[in-house]
Order: C-alpha cells, then sequence, then structure tokens
C-alpha cells in the first residue's frame, strides 16, 4: 500500500520523542550511567534536529551508532542474553529509532517498541505505583497513534480521544484478566538474575543477626483469621530452629544428623485457629506457621524441629492456610538423634556460664528453666538494639559483663545455660506480635517484628517454649518491639508512628497494597480457579474458560458499539405537539400539506371542517407563536392542550 | 483464482448507487486489520509470551488492557465511515489529459468529528476530509482523463485508518456520474474563412475592418468591440458606444471535418477541430461546426461552444445523429 511510506507530518516527532522519554526514562534507575547518558543525548539531539527542522543523520552514522552501543552493552553484561542486557537493548533502540525516523511506519515502530518497553518496567517493580504509571503511559502512547493517524488537532482533543478509548477498553482488560486462562511460568528456564535478594529471617544465627533485620519496617507476611485471634503473647510465628552452635553462630542441625522420619506427634489442647498467610517472597523454604500449626497446606511438609517448610523455596509472593493450636504438646517422645543434638555444646567455650549452670544440675528440669530466667529477671540486663560487640566467650561477656543484649543474645544464653546443665534445649528464630490492621482486618507482620526464643524438652511435656526476652523485656511480648525499646534505638519509622492519623495513613496504603497484592500481583492459576469458582464456574477448565471470555468480550462489544451508535436528536416538544395535532387532524381527513404554513392551514380547515376552527387556530396561532414569535412556556402548554381537546375518535371517512 | 473471484464479487456486490444521498450503512462498510495491526498483535503474543515466562501480572493486565484498546480501536474506525450522508454533485466537462473533477456533498450526521476520510477513484490521487460535529463539507475529487468521450470515473473507495491506524475500513460508492471529456485541444492555425467554400454562408467581405459606425453598447457586446477612444474623449458621458462592422454575418466560420488533414488519424484531426473551435471561441467569432453526419448551424456562446465541444467528444458513439 502506497499510505505506509508516507512522510509523517512535522508536528508528530515532539508526540514520539515525549513517548520515548516516558517510557525510557524509568529504565534509567538500572541502566549504566554510559547508556543513560547516550539515551538522553539520542533523545535532545532528536528534538534539536526538529527544532532547527534539520536533516536526519545519515543511516552509517547511526549504524555506527548501534554497532558501538551493542557492542558496550555486551560487554557492560558479558553477552546480550538475560533481562539486563535485553531491556539495554531496547531502551537503546528506542533512542536511536527517532533518529531515523522519516515516515509513517517508522514512527510505527517506536509506538510498538513503547508498548514493549513499558512491559519491561514490571520486571523491576509492579507496585501500585507502577500500575498507574501503566495507564498514564498507555494514554500517551494511544495518543501518539491519533496524533500519527489524525492528523493535527489541539492536544485536549488527542487526549480526550485516547482516554475515552481506554476508558472503554478497560472493561476487556478485566475480562481478559479474570478468564484468560492463567498458566505458572516460566515457559523456559529464567536467566540467572531472575531471582534478586530478599530480606527475611537467615538460616543461622549469631549476635546481630536479627537486631539488623528489625532496622526494616518491611512486611514479611499477612495473616488473616478465621474466628478469633490469639493473645499477642501468643503470636509466636516459627521461623528456622536451630540447634548446632559452635560457640558464636547458630546453624541448623539437619545436615548433620540423621533425622527421624516419622512425623512429629502434636497433641492439641485448646481450639485450633484457621488462618491465611500471604507471605512475601524470601528465597527459603520456611512458610512462618503459628506455634504450632496443625494442619498445612498440601505443598509444605511439617519438618522434624516442628517447622512448615515448602517444598521449594518461596520465590514469590503466595497464600497458604494453615490450622495452628496455641497450646499443644509436641513430641513427647523425642527421637534420641534429636534430644542428643539439644545437649550438644562445643568444649572450652564459655567457662563462667558452664561453672553456673553445673550448679543447677541437680535441680529438677522445672527449676533450672525458672533458675535461668530469674537470673535474668533479678540481674541488671538490658534489651537494647545496640549491644556491644563480644569477644571470644561471648555467653560469658555476655552474662557477666556487658549484661545489655537483644533477643538472640538472651535465646542464645539461655540455652547454653540449659545444656550444660542437662537439659536438651534450642533456638527457635522467627516472628513474635504483629499488628492489626482494621482496615481489612489483616494481622501485620513486619521485619522489625523478628525473633528469637528458646525451646525445652521436658520429660513428659515435650517441647516447651522459654522466652528469656520476656523476663527481661515483658513489654516486647505484650506492646511489642516499638514500646520495649528505650527511646533514640534506630526502628524504622514505620513501626513507631505515634500520630494516629499517620498510622490511619499507614494502614490505609498497607490494606490497598494487600488487596493489589491479592488480586494483581497474586493472581495465579490458583487464585484464578478459586475466584472463578465463587463466580458461579465451578471447576473451570481452560474451554469453559476461553467461551465464557469469548462471551462477555463478545457483549462488551457490543455495547461498546451501541454506545457509541448515532443517538437520535431529541425531538423539540413544540414540533412533537405540533405534529401530534397535524397527524390527529389528519384523522379526521385533513391533512396538511408539507409546504402549508400555520396559519394558512388553520383557514383551509376554518373553510372545510368548521367545527373544527376554533381549536385548529388556536393551535397554529401557539405553534407561531413558539416558532417565530417570543415564545413562552403557556403557550407550549396550550398547544399541548390543543392536542388532547381534538377529538380522537373521527376516523378518517372513505 | 476464479473462485476467489466471484466470491469478491459477491461480497463487493454493488451496482451504481442511484438514490441519493448515499448513506453508509454496515453493509457497506469492511473492514480488516493493517499490517500495523499484524505488527500490534504480533508485539501483543510476544509481550503475553515474556508477562507469563517472569510471571509478570501486570504485564498481563497491560497486555488485556492492549487488546481491548486494540477492540475498541475497531469499533472506532468502523464507526468514522458509519452513518456519513454523501450526496454527489453534477460534474463539469474537461478536456482529454486534464483532470475532470466530480464534486462530492459529505454530509456527517453525527454528534461526533469525524477525521482522515480518504476518497479516491482507483488509481487516482486521494483527497482527505475532516468533519466537525454535525458538519458537512463538499469535496472534488479528481480524475485524470486521457480520452475523449463520456467518461465514467467507476467506483470511488472511501477509506479511513483513524484513530488507531490499526484496522482500514472502507466502503465502496458508485454515484451515477458521468462526465463528457473533450478531445485535447491541438493548436494550429485557423482555416481561412473561404477555405470550405461555402460561399452562400458569407454574405459581403471578411467584415472585421469594415467599420460601418457606433451604437449604443449593450450587454452582450464583448468588451474589445467598445469604442475606448470615443469614450476617453466624451467623458462627460456615461454610456459606452461599441463599434459596428458592416456585414455581421461575414465572421461566420464553418469548422469542416473535410478541412483537417486528411492523412492524420481520427482522434488527432477531432483534436484539430477541437484547437479550431476554442481559437475561434476565443475571438468571438461566430462559427458553425460540421462533421460527418452532423452539423451545428454557427453560433456563438458558451452553450454553442459546450454544444459544439460535446458533439466532437462523443462523435463517433452514436449518439450525434439524434441529437441535432
Amino acid at each position: 500500500m502506497t499510505t505506509k511510506q508516507e512522510p509523517i507530518d512535522p508536528g508528530t516527532p515532539p508526540w514520539l520523542l515525549v513517548v520515548a522519554l516516558a517510557t525510557a526514562s524509568p529504565h534509567a534507575e538500572h541502566l549504566p550511567p554510559w547508556l543513560t547518558l547516550l539515551v538522553a543525548g539520542a533523545l535532545v539531539w532528536r528534538a534539536w534536529l526538529w527544532h532547527r527542522r534539520w536533516r536526519l543523520p545519515p543511516g552509517w552514522c547511526l549504524a555506527l551508532l548501534v554497532l558501538a552501543s551493542v557492542a558496550g552493552i555486551a560487554w557492560q553484561f558479558n553477552g546480550l542474553l538475560g533481562r539486563e542486557a535485553g531491556v539495554s537493548m531496547l531502551v537503546l533502540f528506542m533512542a536511536l529509532k527517532p533518529l531515523e525516523m522519516n515516515t509513517r511506519r517508522d514512527a510505527l515502530v517506536v509506538v510498538m517498541l513503547g508498548f514493549f518497553l513499558l512491559l519491561t518496567h514490571y520486571l523491576y517493580s509492579q507496585s501500585i505505583a507502577t500500575g498507574l504509571w501503566l495507564l498514564a503511559s498507555c494514554t500517551l502512547l494511544t495518543a501518539a497513534l491519533i496524533r500519527l493517524h489524525g492528523g493535527a488537532q489541539p492536544f485536549a482533543d488527542i487526549a480526550g480521544q485516547a482516554g475515552l478509548l481506554l476508558l472503554q477498553a478497560l472493561p476487556f482488560m478485566l475480562i481478559l484478566y479474570l478468564l484468560f486462562p492463567r498458566i505458572s511460568g516460566p515457559l523456559w528456564g529464567l536467566p540467572q538474575d531472575a531471582h534478586g535478594g530478599r530480606s527475611g529471617l537467615s538460616n543461622e544465627m549469631a549476635p546481630g543477626s536479627i537486631s539488623n533485620l528489625i532496622l526494616s519496617g518491611a512486611i514479611a507476611f499477612r495473616s488473616r483469621f478465621v474466628g478469633e485471634i490469639p493473645e499477642k503473647t501468643e503470636l509466636y510465628w516459627r521461623g528456622p530452629v536451630f540447634d548446632d552452635y559452635d560457640g558464636f553462630t547458630w546453624h541448623p542441625a539437619a545436615p548433620k544428623i540423621k533425622l527421624p522420619t516419622s512425623e512429629p506427634v502434636i497433641e492439641v489442647i485448646g481450639t485450633e485457629h484457621r488462618y491465611t498467610s500471604i507471605v512475601e517472597a524470601h528465597n527459603q523454604r520456611w512458610l512462618l506457621a503459628l506455634d504450632l500449626a496443625t494442619s498445612r497446606p498440601p505443598e509444605a511438609v511439617l519438618a522434624p524441629t516442628l517447622e512448615v517448610l515448602s517444598h521449594e523455596p518461596l520465590r514469590a509472593r503466595a497464600r497458604f492456610s494453615f490450622a495452628s493450636s496455641v497450646d499443644y504438646r509436641a513430641n513427647r517422645v523425642e527421637a534420641p538423634a534429636i534430644l542428643q543434638q539439644a545437649l550438644s555444646l562445643p568444649a572450652e567455650v564459655n567457662p563462667r556460664s558452664r561453672a553456673l549452670a553445673s550448679k543447677w544440675r541437680s535441680l529438677p528440669p522445672a527449676g533450672i528453666t525458672e533458675a535461668a530466667l530469674s537470673l535474668f529477671r533479678q540481674e541488671d540486663f538490658h534489651y537494647t538494639l545496640r549491644p556491644p560487640l563480644l569477644g571470644a566467650n561471648p555467653i560469658d561477656e555476655f552474662l557477666f559483663g556487658t549484661r545489655r543484649g537483644f533477643c538472640e543474645h538472651y535465646a542464645s544464653a539461655f540455652v547454653f545455660l540449659m545444656r550444660a546443665a542437662g537439659v536438651p534445649a534450642r533456638v527457635v528464630t522467627g516472628y513474635q506480635g504483629g499488628e492489626m490492621n482494621p482496615v481489612d482486618g489483616y494481622l501485620v507482620i513486619r521485619q522489625s517484628d523478628a525473633h528469637a526464643w528458646a525451646e525445652v524438652w521436658l520429660a513428659g511435656e515435650g517441647w516447651v517454649r522459654f522466652d528469656p526476652t520476656a523476663a527481661v523485656a515483658p513489654s516486647r511480648i505484650e506492646q511489642g518491639i516499638a514500646t520495649a525499646l528505650p527511646s533514640g534505638e534506630p526502628l524504622p519509622d514505620i513501626v513507631r508512628l505515634d500520630a494516629d492519623w499517620l498510622r490511619q495513613v499507614r494502614n490505609r496504603w498497607e490494606a490497598a497494597n494487600n488487596t493489589w497484592n491479592q488480586w494483581v500481583l497474586g493472581y495465579n492459576p490458583q487464585r484464578q480457579r478459586d475466584v472463578l469458582s465463587r463466580l458461579g464456574l465451578p471447576n473451570p477448565d481452560w474451554r469453559s474458560m476461553s467461551a465464557s471470555l469469548a462471551l462477555l468480550c463478545g457483549l462488551v462489544l457490543l455495547v461498546v458499539t451501541l454506545w457509541t451508535l448515532p443517538r437520535r436528536r431529541p425531538v423539540d416538544p413544540v414540533e412533537r405537539a405540533w405534529q401530534n395535532y397535524c397527524a390527529r387532524l389528519g384523522q379526521h381527513g385533513i391533512d396538511r400539506f408539507p409546504w402549508e404554513g400555520p396559519l394558512a392551514f388553520a383557514q383551509r380547515v376554518a373553510s372545510q371542517r368548521p367545527e373544527l376552527a376554533a381549536l385548529t387556530n388556536e393551535a397554529a396561532c401557539c405553534y407561531a407563536g413558539l416558532r417565530y414569535g417570543r415564545s413562552n412556556g403557556e403557550q407550549l402548554y396550550r398547544l399541548q392542550e390543543c392536542v388532547r381537546r381534538l377529538p380522537p375518535h373521527g376516523r378518517r371517512k372513505a | 483464482m476464479r473462485p476467489w473471484a466471484r466470491l469478491h464479487r459477491w461480497i463487493f456486490r454493488r451496482g451504481r448507487d442511484e438514490q441519493s444521498p448515499i448513506v453508509l450503512t454496515q453493509r457497506r462498510i469492511f473492514i480488516v486489520p493493517t499490517a500495523a495491526g499484524a505488527l500490534f498483535a504480533l508485539v501483543l503474543a510476544v509481550m503475553l509470551i515474556g508477562a507469563v515466562n517472569y510471571d509478570l501480572s501486570l504485564g498481563h493486565a497491560l497486555v488485556f488492557l492492549l487488546v481491548g484498546l486494540a477492540l475498541v480501536g475497531m469499533v472506532h474506525t468502523f464507526y468514522n465511515l458509519f452513518g456519513l450522508r454523501l450526496t454527489p454533485g453534477r460534474s463539469e466537462p474537461a478536456f482529454a489529459g486534464d483532470l475532470a473533477r466530480f464534486p462530492l456533498e459529505v454530509e456527517n450526521p453525527r454528534r461526533q468529528p469525524r477525521r482522515r476520510l480518504d476518497f479516491s477513484f482507483d488509481q487516482q490521487s486521494i483527497v482527505t476530509l475532516d468533519l466537525p460535529v454535525e458538519g458537512r463539507a463538499t469535496i472534488t475529487l479528481p480524475f485524470l482523463t486521457h480520452k475523449r468521450g463520456r467518461l465514467d470515473p467507476g467506483r470511488i473507495t472511501l477509506c479511513t485508518r483513524y484513530p488507531l491506524g490499526l484496522f482500514h475500513a472502507w466502503s465502496y460508492l458508485y454515484p451515477p456520474w458521468s462526465c463528457v471529456v473533450y478531445p485535447k485541444p491541438l493548436h494550429t492555425p485557423l482555416p481561412a474563412p473561404s477555405a470550405g467554400g461555402h460561399a452562400d454562408y458569407r454574405q459581403g467581405d471578411s467584415g472585421q475592418e469594415d467599420f460601418a459606425g457606433l451604437r449604443p453598447r449593450q450587454i452582450s457586446d464583448p468588451t474589445r468591440h467598445i469604442a475606448w477612444k470615443t469614450a476617453a474623449r466624451r467623458s462627460d458621458e456615461q454610456e459606452l458606444l461599441v463599434k459596428q462592422f458592416a456585414g455581421g454575418a461575414t465572421d461566420e466560420l464553418w469548422l469542416d471535418w473535410t478541412q483537417t488533414p486528411a492523412n492524420r488519424d481520427g482522434e488527432e484531426r477531432l483534436s484539430i477541430l477541437t484547437g479550431w473551435i476554442m481559437a475561434a471561441d476565443q475571438q468571438q467569432a461566430t462559427y458553425g461546426l460540421r462533421l460527418p453526419g452532423r452539423h451545428i448551424a454557427p453560433a456563438r456562446g458558451a452553450t454553442h461552444r459546450a454544444r459544439c465541444l460535446q458533439a466532437l467528444a462523443l462523435y463517433g458513439e452514436g449518439e450525434a445523429a439524434h441529437d441535432d
């Protein structure tokens, strides 16, 4: 076709440059600086050429530029495969294509590249803000298309038209979003850089590892309970369990010892709490169920150390349903390997602590735990995020020297003392507490709720939780970290909101994010099935989904079509009344000729049908007055009255 | 190829559009994706695969929004044509090799503007029109003529890609248009009035020089005959005088087929005659036209000229005989 080669008109390049800017600029954040500069330079150059109406650079010049930049990208990212290199290439083309934009087809390529670049933003962020950016950029791209195909128009017209088109496109988006059969990716192996670093609990514990995590106000997971929420002091969310100590760091013992293959035995005493958690990705397997999980999702197992583990590391935010009981007896009969591991200590570290613990050996186990807790309670221990550094015998130094520590110090020291006194014990890390968001009813658990506590195995009772931190700073457990820590500690601001309205704003924002996460980001095949069966499409398969998809899209298309259909102009009430009058008079056998004016018609009626003369004269006068004189509402009313007073039964005589 | 041609004829079956105005209904409007639309579909497919692979929910949303946009764009492209009312006007005759012009009134009865309506005859240049809300405009469609005779310009293609360029909607219009195309004038010297030898029509001598007096000007008198010098001398007089020449019929000129060079082919001889008519008309001469089988009595003026030129245009088409 000849139309494709037509040159673009001089008003178009600014639109396309803005498109290039809007779609490429958010990438500046993760592109190498030289590429950002190159892209900016190319766009400015093009804008300058347009401004001066100069010719575009020759093809060989651009070809050299492209070759050099591609070589630069290949050098920067060690090849052209992979996410970063691909995005860089797209941004590069987006910046250079306008420099050879002569025809409408070139301009179209720029717009298509723009659509593609929009997609690449979501590799980095899928927040609400990015979603809004999607709508704005889409409007801009649509406007550029309209400008390209519709010629010069006022800016407001183009923007309005683009907005209208997108508004009408939204229902299609919703239907397709809900019903398009989802496939859980990936379709092929993702490049190495697909999953970035994530924060969360780590799979070892040394002094300082949890207090570092506390500094983040990021949300670790959210939970919604079906019924009543347990007391805040009962909310211990179980993460990794550590039972191997090397004198400084705690590790899980799993790789070293042979663990029992049988499932742990849990006896439920109190009521079970049912709840659903939405866990943020943390690249680890633990799912942070409430202590102690009695039922778990099918894709997870209960580890011998009682924490719930998924089969695969959690690489994306996901929903899990659990039931837990806060009152339980766990593993009253424990495997000897585990008990033995729960007593092992490295030789020759912390001699003073060993000496202290060996004095308690004669006490019953319950007395030993009480002795340790009263030590923390009675001596001058402090709860702080900024403890002094500890040396070669960290627990000795902590217990008898610094006496300032965070939950990992207390848990670590407590477990050490128990083991030294001959009571099997281990360190459990996870989260404690959580804050209810009244907006959506979710309990929000942040990284700053990270906690470490101890678990002791008592004969006949199984594993029992002891929280030495509670002995030092009871408010940590009862009210949360913000009240437990003295002011001046480097807590994240989001945890320390004092003003009520700020807290309100934060709660609303986080509730909105939670909804967004569930409906937008977490809308996976499983969720799609749930939603569709709730919408009355039980057991949806791709066939029924495609069918309803086609049906609904067709319906919406019809609605859009009818909506834009030319509407009939509203009939003028004066005209309608006069037409009605004449039509009724037609039933009496007198038809008004199309050329006949109202007064002339009235005269003719008077001569042919004297009995209708007065009424017709009044109607004609009213009509003529309304049409040609100074109109008022009363005349219209009189005209309508005339229509009613005209006897309707006078059938046309043959 | 044959079934395809038949299908094509069945889909686009249309006779002449005798009724006026021509209203574009859905049966008359066709719509297909453009190359840009195909590219868009390809880009969307690649984007969808990317969104699935990287599990980008917002990527899904973007792709679906763009699918919706394309569908909505299709409706709007269709509506850019739907409901248009077109009234074909009368065309003026043209000379072969010139542009014949066909006026067409386009009316937009809708309360949305229409943009980028491209009108063209097959393989002729395109006329683009924007119409405001409830607006109307008259466009003139050019048709480059090649040969004399009665021209049937064929159907008009009315197409649009507005707003997004992803779809191409078009409609065929076939107004009952025809246009008389005169032969291309070939400029050769006028034949001497005597050359034809029809002495009986020429009373007196060549009368242009034969000044016979002045008389008051009438509106129909050509400006060439105004006695400007006299008018300048008699500045007080309102009325212009014209020069009268003796022997009013001496201007009479017969342009005869047999006067044209017999060795040229017929079309060229018609062109020579056309040139003569134009020249004689220019000189305000009274002339008659004599074609084999057709005579047009001497006269002058625009109507006469048109009659003569039409006779030449339609010469040999069987219409000449019964026209006189």
